[in-house]
């Protein structure tokens, strides 16, 4: 078993972690990092171009930004925060310069917000690594340490290559472990399964905006590659061939997803002009391969195309961060990025790549800045007690039980479901969360396989049944989440939404406690 | 998913071992480095990027293992094509294959331009 201390343990190897690696070191902290995969390929940004919010520091501009933003929030954004990571992208994503070379545009100038992922991961690992943060790849995370006054006291896991078991005590933990696409087949998101939902829970901590996680977006049927772009070319057609009438931009994707329970959904790209298909590959390497090594020419032939869910990916929810520093309710664990829940600058409709991407940079320099101070005011404590967290798919009350992969295709075809998710009923709703308690019961009693995916299992089974009972409690629909039995919009419903626990989840809005009161 | 690894090509620097997020290969002392679970592989081509020698071939087909023929892969013109569009190792200061990521705006203005 390997033990270590460190000032600060960040858990995940995408973005948000790197930039919080970075910035509690630069604060002086000792840092590790523990990923489940390999930093640098692992999560959604490795294979994505994530484009970030880039708006210079000018009064009007950035007024302006977040006001466009704010005014298709759904009355969940705050200006405040929009303004925050605004300026943390602007002044932190060119100082990777020294490891990343910024694209020049036609005319010559620098473009710091459009970076090519694979790169920019590749740039951020080779900036950590020169910070010299100890990285752990193949080393995921399976549960929190906890000390006795409730804070938290590192994490424990397993190193997947080595074949041995690990345990890290920190004097403060940064969670950045993704979203959870529920194995959806979203590009680059297999090892964003919820984990870090599932430890923070179980150390105490609240989740906010869970039913915001009904985001899908299209990609070749037999395929991963969900890069959008390209469909801005799109022409869809039904079973027969012909093509679909299809409402623009908002809306577009759902009306697919009813045509797609119909049947088969068909997909051209032939709008795209010629120059723009020459230049394809340097701008978004992956995207034609695939077709490519199937023999189909996207231009001209008519393939087949499903809408790949992303769950709380390119959805908003996750865990609630209580102040300027990213902590969340637990003392000494911090969320950055896709854990943390990102209501407060996407609002209720999805921050897709633009939004997303700064708010993982910020939050993560934020976190583990944070997380830094922490450790530097409290140290480490390594001496003082502490308890293991892990419970569902880690200590089994039964040696034997469903398969691990079993769970996790159980839970993924519920949730991810375009009947079930994008088109919400109560009734379809409590169906299957009954379904998904049940689920959770034998996930509690004990799961057959390996220990990572174990784990992955009761995460994934956990955060449908967040993201469903958060869907069922918001009666009214708001940005992505669509009820079809409360079709508007409930003014007093303007607001966040908690959620939390494991056996008995709860969910709750400031208005009922103040109901109540 | 993960198809093939060309092993007249393949220099075993393991690289794909260490950088694969869904650690799909395993390591073979003395020997080329295998595919060990290619049903966990998440099809992100990551591996393809990070192989210098061009030995590693990842099909369009995301559930299944399809089973390719190495002479036709090798024929395709497919090995190390997602690698030298991205301008990396020996292609990195190619002008052909400079990134052209900053044109991703331009793309999507000129496609609202034409509803």
């Amino acid at each position: 078993m390997l033990v270590l201390e460190t000032d600060v343990l960040i858990i995940g190897g995408g973005m948000a972690a790197a930039w919080a690696a970075i910035a509690a070191a630069e604060a002086g902290a000792a840092v590790t990092m523990v990923d489940k995969g390999y930093v640098g390929t692992s999560g959604v940004t490795a294979t994505a171009g994530p484009g970030h919010w880039f708006v210079p520091p000018v009064a009007e501009k950035r007024a302006a930004a977040v006001a466009q933003r704010q005014a298709i929030a759904f009355g969940l954004g705050e200006p405040a925060w929009m303004e925050r990571i605004i300026d943390q992208t602007w002044r932190t994503l060119p100082t990777l310069a020294p490891f990343y070379k910024f694209c020049v545009n036609d005319a010559g100038e620098t473009v710091y917000g459009a970076v090519r992922g694979p790169e920019y991961m590749r740039a951020l690992r080779q900036k950590v690594e020169s910070l010299g943060v100890r990285i752990l790849d193949h080393s995921p995370a399976l549960e929190l340490l906890r000390h006795t006054d409730g804070s938290v006291a590192g994490a424990a896991g397993y190193r997947r290559q080595a074949g041995e078991d690990w345990a890290i005590r920190a004097g403060a933990v940064v969670l950045a472990t993704g979203g959870c696409a529920f194995y959806s087949r979203l590009l680059g998101s297999q090892t964003n399964t919820g984990d870090g939902y599932l430890m923070a829970v179980e150390a105490g901590a609240e989740l906010s905006g869970m039913e915001f996680s009904s985001h899908y977006t299209i990609a070749p049927a037999f395929s991963t590659m969900a890069r959008g772009m390209s469909y801005a070319y799109a022409t869809y057609y039904g079973a027969d061939k012909k093509p679909l009438d299809l409402p623009k931009e908002a809306g577009r994707n759902r009306a697919l997803a009813r045509a797609m329970l119909e049947g088969p959904v068909y997909c051209d790209l032939g709008l795209m002009p010629q120059d723009i298909r020459d230049r394809l590959p340097t701008i978004s390497p992956n995207v034609l391969p695939p077709f490519e090594r199937r023999g189909i020419n996207p231009f001209t032939d008519k393939f087949p195309v499903t809408l790949l869910a992303e769950g709380t990916i390119r959805g908003m929810g996750g865990i609630k961060v209580e102040d300027e520093g990213c902590q969340t309710g637990v003392a000494g664990l911090y969320a950055a990025g896709d854990a943390a829940s990102r209501e407060r600058v996407t609002g209720a409709i999805s921050g897709g790549g633009s939004i997303n991407s700064a708010w993982a940079l910020s939050s993560g320099t934020w976190a583990g800045r944070a997380a830094a101070r922490r450790a530097r005011l409290l140290g480490v404590g390594g001496d003082r007690p502490a308890e293991a967290l892990g419970q569902a798919g880690l200590r089994a009350r039964r040696p034997a039980g469903l398969e691990a992969m079993e769970v996790i295709k159980t839970a993924r075809d519920e949730a991810i479901h375009y009947d079930r998710n994008y088109f919400r009923t109560a009734q379809k709703l409590t169906r299957s969360l009954n379904l998904l308690d049940g689920l959770w019961e034998s996930v509690t009693s004990g799961v057959q396989g390996d220990v990572v995916k174990a784990r992955e299992a009761a995460a994934i089974t956990a955060t449908a049944r967040w993201s469903f009972t958060a869907a069922l409690h918001r009666r009214e629909s708001r940005g992505m989440h669509a009820r079809m039995d409360f079709p508007g919009l409930n003014p007093a419903y303007a607001q966040r939404q908690i959620v939390g626990g494991l056996g008995r989840i709860h969910s709750s809005f400031a208005f009922e406690k103040e109901l109540v009161a | 998913m993960i198809e093939l690894l060309v092993k007249e090509r393949c220099t075993q620097c393991n690289l794909c071992v260490a950088v694969c997020p869904s650690n799909v290969f395993d390591l073979a002392p003395g020997g080329f480095p295998v595919i060990a679970r290619p049903t966990d592989c998440q099809t992100c081509y990551m591996c393809e990027m990070y192989c210098a020698a061009d030995a590693l071939f990842v099909g369009s087909d995301c559930d299944n293992v399809e089973g390719v023929d190495e002479a036709a892969v090798l024929a395709s013109g497919q090995l190390g094509r997602i690698r030298r569009d991205s301008g990396w190792g020996e292609w990195a200061e190619d002008p052909r294959y400079q990134n052209q990521m900053w044109y991703m705006g331009e793309v999507f203005k000129r496609a609202r331009a034409l509803e």
